[in-house]
Parts: C-alpha cells; sequence; structure tokens
C-alpha cells in the first residue's frame, strides 16, 4: 500500500514554506488531516498524538469553524501538553484557510516552532468541510483525506480532490460498517479506481489495530522527509 | 502605476488573511444593528469615516515614504482597543507575507525583521503599495475599499443577506470613499512636513468597544 506521489517533496518559495529553517536545519515536516465533518479527524489526531508522542517531538494546528471546541478536546484528552495545541479561526470557511489564503495557518505553525523550539512534525487539522478541501502545498507537505463508512459508501465512487489527490486515504469507523449497511469492498475497489496507486487505509480506532496503520504511514512520511 | 498591480492588491482573493475577520460586523449583527442592506450601509459609511480614514491616511503615509515603525507607533495610539491592535498586528503580518512573496523589496523585508510580529496592516499596506509600484492614493483606495468591503462579504454570511444587495451597498458608496480617499492622501502629504500628527486619528467608540466583547465570546465565526 505505500505507493505514493511520485515527486514526493517537490521545492517552493513561499516564506516559511522552505524546507530548511534560516540556520540550514530541516524544518518541521507538516501533515494536514481533511475531511468531512464528523469523519473522525480529531480522533484520529488525538490517536496519533498518542501513538507518536515518545518517539517524536510534534504539534498540532487545530482549524475550528466556530469554536474551539476541536482545540479543547485535544487539550482535555492531553493527548501533549496544551502549549503544543493551538488553534487558528477561518471565518466560516475552513477550506480557506488551508488552501486560498494560508497566512494564518503558516504563522500558527511558525509560532509553534518559536514558542517550543525545533519540532520533528506539526499535523494541521482542517476544520470539517466537503470533498472539495484541499490543503496547499504552501501550507504542508502531505495531506491525509479522512472519510467514514456513515457517511455513504459511495464517497469513494463520487471520488473529489480529497478522495483523489490525497497523499493517504482513511476510511474511518469501519466497525460501523454492518450497522449503516455500508460495503467495504465496493469502498475500496471504488476508492482504488480513483486513486489507482495511492494508498488507503481502512480503520476503526476502536479496534485494537487503532491507529497503527495510518502512523506506520506518517513514521514512513518523516523518515522521507528527513533523508531528503 | 501599474492599474493592473493596483488590481492585485485590492482583489478580495490577495491571500492576506482577511477572509477570518469581519471589520466589527459580526459583533454589530448580534447587537442588532446591521439586521439588512439599509443598516450594512449606515455601519459601513460609519467606518468609512473613522476606521477607513484612519486606515487610508496611515497607508497612504507609508506609500509616500515616511518611516514605517513611526507610522505603526501612529497606529498604535490610533487603536484604543487592545483586541483591535492585536487583530491589526496580526493581519499586518499576514499581509507582509504575502506582499513579500509577491512584491519582493529591501524595505517590506526590514519591517519583518523590525516587527516579526507584526506591524499594523494599514502601514504594511501603505510598504506594499509602495514595493507594487503604486501611489499613496493607490494604498488609500486599498484601505478604504478593504474597510467596507469586509464588513459586507461578512454580513453575507453571518445574515444570508442577499449578495447582490450587499454588493450594491458598496457602490452605493463610492463616493463617499472618494472623499475619503483625497481626506487621506491630503492628510498623509501634510505630513510629510508636520509629521505624524497631521494623520486622520477619527475614532469610533462603539467599534472599540465591541471589538473587546466580541474578542472574549466563546463561539464565533470570525477572529474579529
Amino acid at each position: 500500500m505505500h505507493l505514493d506521489h511520485a515527486t514526493t517533496f517537490p521545492e517552493r518559495h513561499t516564506h516559511s514554506a522552505e524546507p530548511l529553517r534560516a540556520d540550514g536545519t530541516r524544518r518541521a515536516l507538516r501533515i494536514g488531516l481533511g475531511g468531512p465533518v464528523g469523519s473522525g479527524k480529531t480522533a484520529t489526531v488525538a490517536a496519533l498524538c498518542r501513538a507518536l508522542r515518545d518517539t517524536v517531538s510534534l504539534a498540532v494546528v487545530t482549524n475550528d469553524i466556530y469554536t474551539r471546541e476541536d482545540a479543547d478536546f485535544l487539550l482535555r484528552e492531553s493527548v501533549l501538553p496544551p502549549e503544543r495545541i493551538t488553534a487558528v479561526e477561518t471565518g466560516a470557511c475552513p477550506h480557506t484557510a488551508i488552501r486560498d489564503d494560508i497566512s494564518a495557518n503558516l504563522e500558527a505553525v511558525e509560532d509553534l516552532e518559536d514558542a517550543i523550539g525545533p519540532l520533528q512534525l506539526i499535523l494541521v487539522e482542517s476544520g470539517g468541510d466537503n470533498l472539495t478541501a484541499t490543503f496547499s502545498k504552501g501550507l504542508v507537505d502531505a495531506q491525509i483525506f479522512v472519510i467514514d463508512v456513515a457517511g455513504g459508501d459511495d464517497i469513494p465512487r463520487k471520488g473529489g480532490p480529497g478522495v483523489t489527490t490525497a497523499d493517504l486515504l482513511v476510511v474511518n469507523k469501519t466497525d460501523l460498517a454492518p450497522h449503516v449497511g455500508s460495503d467495504l469492498q465496493r469502498m475500496a475497489r471504488d476508492a482504488k479506481e480513483q486513486r489507482h496507486e495511492l494508498p488507503v487505509v481502512f480503520q476503526s480506532l476502536r479496534s485494537e489495530r487503532g491507529v497503527t496503520d495510518v502512523a506506520d504511514w506518517v513514521r514512513a512520511r518523516l523518515a522521507a522527509w528527513n533523508a531528503a | 502605476m501599474s492599474r493592473a498591480a493596483l488590481l492585485v492588491l485590492a482583489d478580495g482573493r490577495f491571500p492576506a488573511g482577511g477572509h477570518a475577520h469581519s471589520g466589527g460586523a459580526e459583533e454589530a449583527v448580534k447587537a442588532g444593528r446591521i439586521t439588512d442592506a439599509a443598516t450594512l450601509e449606515e455601519f459601513c459609511r460609519g467606518r468609512l469615516h473613522t476606521a477607513g480614514l484612519v486606515a487610508a491616511g496611515l497607508a497612504a503615509a507609508a506609500a509616500l515614504g515616511i518611516d514605517p515603525l513611526v507610522l505603526d507607533d501612529a497606529a498604535d495610539a490610533r487603536t484604543p482597543s487592545a483586541a483591535l491592535r492585536t487583530a491589526g498586528r496580526k493581519l499586518g503580518r499576514q499581509l507582509l507575507r504575502a506582499a513579500r512573496a509577491t512584491w519582493p523589496s529591501p524595505e517590506l523585508s526590514a519591517l519583518a525583521a523590525a516587527r516579526p510580529r507584526g506591524a499594523h496592516q494599514p502601514v504594511v499596506l501603505g510598504l506594499t503599495a509602495r514595493a507594487a509600484g503604486l501611489g499613496p492614493e493607490d494604498a488609500a483606495y486599498c484601505a478604504v475599499y478593504e474597510s467596507v468591503g469586509g464588513p459586507s462579504t461578512a454580513t453575507v454570511r453571518l445574515l444570508s443577506l442577499d449578495p447582490f444587495q450587499a454588493t450594491a451597498v458598496l457602490a452605493r458608496l463610492a463616493p463617499a470613499m472618494d472623499e475619503t480617499v483625497t481626506a487621506a492622501v491630503t492628510a498623509a502629504r501634510r505630513a510629510l512636513d508636520d509629521g505624524v500628527d497631521a494623520l486622520p486619528r477619527a475614532s469610533a467608540p462603539l467599534l472599540e468597544i465591541g471589538a473587546e466583547a466580541h474578542a472574549a465570546w466563546p463561539v464565533r465565526l470570525f477572529a474579529s
């Protein structure tokens, strides 16, 4: 499943998007998590933090639509120390803040590194949006699109930029499939058709395996980033 | 000057963070002061003659080459609300990032080095206009248009106001915008000789008070 985009981390020229810091060291890898409302983005971020925090220096930026609820959830769950979680306000337009006008998110990312020193990984979580919401390459180095089986098993077939182009597609809440009448094999077939060789993970955070596959994928990206 | 460069800078899609701010409209909507197109127009007219005029004066002065750090202090002095000073610097920092990527200039880099946490947005706007080869009138027009364009689009989202009506409000305000620009640029030219005290210092107490209240809301759509 670990076949990725041909160009892993293309050069860019936005301020603070360059892969090296002013002192020549490599800046933190930034991974965006997007997807529809309620698909399990925040739960996946929380699980990733728990899985990675002992071995990776990481922080989280949330993009709530009209509250600080996602940031507050992560704080309440104590997945990271509070200074490693920050929230961006998006003016009723979560997709604008991650794609068309990334300035507030870039600031949040920079402020995190200013405040707590060099980081290895920053997860940028989008506010829940629609199937066309994708992250700008000026903001993140790779993106994960999270959908769930309860949102309808026709979402992979319908495609859209999130499903089609994300570096990793996560189909979440597989434990619910029998209860909502979703056909996982059909979802896998449709995803393969839309995404060709790009990877797809089916996950249930309630299962023993939990976030393992996604965490492994993140670790692989991190290794590629540090080796680049 | 390049008229096309002015359009690039004045475009609401210019990626400098404005979309997350309502210019006080969110608070005014909740307080019942903006309820429809007519009240939006009155709100915008009030902003034009206060916050808009002050921003335009600062932007024109920066475009004329007056020291941006002195102007930054002048902007602080003209913004009683701490919440608005914070928002102004945040937006200035975001604009500076966008400006340095679009029109790189030593002056913009120097300001970024001197004010890493952000300078006031109108000052950055004026310096950006300068970097883009634009003049003080252009900078003032951008500031004035932004001072009413932001609340107008925010109200479309907040009240589900008819977008045609909201745009018609802006069109009706065009003559007043012209007058505000003229006043702001005249004052900015005077500031070249007489110092920054010659710049407009009109204040809108309700906007300042409302901004403080808004900043404390637990649930809101806009950052200011």
